[in-house]
């Protein structure tokens, strides 16, 4: 490992000793850091994967209802009604924080219309109120796949840089700081030595 | 922050999200779908996408990943799932953990 290229004095030595502190601390803190985000990241990927199996399931359940619906019904009537929301869905989009990270936390708001469903039930076959209503029910668990998948790869990009921190300094940083330092300290000790034998030699002569 | 939610897909099966209160936006390729996701992003703070789309744009979407909003979620279109999705988080545990704790395939 290649040592800094510094100038051998005590000063320099007493400012890399300070560095090489505050990396070991810096070192050890991240370390922690990445362990406890990957922990909290295996309890998001498993709440993940469950969600989207569920969501992946359900959905083409609807999407099959409705396929059907549409295939029953003329495609410019199906057109109007499909047209008007049944609902009105609006979600407060709030972001909290995941060891540092800021990552969205939605909470859905859906105001039910007072008659239900938004066209007249001589239109549309019963197939159609079915595949709407469980579209309605299915959406708050879409929306929290959406945030609990966003969470997942936004902390999966955390835990990488993380990662890359900690190695930089673990196998960069710190080594060369050590190398730095006992080059510096053995500089220093030949000085001593060579200072010593010096003044040695000139009281023998005198 | 109030926010909306949109759905971008081809075909018919995103209309009835429209009927569930989402704003529909329908998309016959990739390069459509990339032009409204582009328009959109700003508007709507949780866009879904149907996967036979997501697929193509896969880089393009990464760009969404830096913020927090908008959130961008992949669902199966009418033909069912092709299991991108599962990829997708399949990736995300890979790079973050190095290796396979939920799937235990290959």
């Amino acid at each position: 490992m290649a040592r800094l290229n510094v100038n051998p004095t005590r000063m320099e030595l007493k400012k890399l000793k300070g560095r090489l502190s505050t990396a070991t601390r810096g070192h050890k803190l991240l370390k922690d850091k990445s362990d406890e985000m990957v922990r909290r990241f295996t309890v998001i990927l498993r709440e993940a994967k469950r969600l989207r199996e569920e969501v992946e399931q359900e959905l083409s359940e609807v999407l099959r209802a409705f396929s059907i619906a549409r295939s029953v019904t003329p495609p410019s009537v199906a057109e109007t009604a499909f047209a008007m929301p049944s609902v009105a869905v609006t979600a407060d989009c709030e972001t909290q924080s995941v060891m540092g990270v800021d990552v969205p936390k939605v909470t859905l708001k859906s105001e039910k219309r007072a008659d239900g469903l938004p066209y007249a039930y001589s239109e549309i076959t019963g197939e159609a109120d079915y595949s709407v209503q469980k579209a309605s029910e299915l959406l708050p668990k879409m929306v929290a796949l959406a945030q609990t998948e966003k969470t997942v790869r936004m902390l999966a990009e955390e835990i990488e840089r993380n990662k890359r921190r900690v190695n930089a300094l673990e196998y960069v940083m710190i080594p060369q700081l050590e190398e730095t330092i006992k080059y510096i300290k053995d500089k220093l000790d030949e000085n001593e030595r060579a200072a010593v034998v010096r003044l040695m030699k000139v009281k023998s002569k005198a | 922050m109030t926010g909306k939610t949109a759905i971008v897909g081809n075909g018919d099966g995103i209309m009835v999200f429209k009927a569930a209160g989402v704003a529909t936006f329908p998309a016959e390729d990739e390069k459509q779908a990339r032009e409204i996701l582009r328009r959109i992003a700003k508007e709507y703070q949780i866009i879904f996408l149907t996967e036979d789309l997501a697929r193509p744009l896969t880089e393009f979407l990464k760009r969404f990943d830096e913020e927090p909003y908008p959130v961008v979620a992949t669902v199966p279109s009418g033909a069912g799932s092709d299991g991108y999705g599962a990829e997708a988080l399949k990736s995300a545990m890979e790079r973050a953990l190095g290796v396979d704790i939920l799937f235990n395939k290959d």
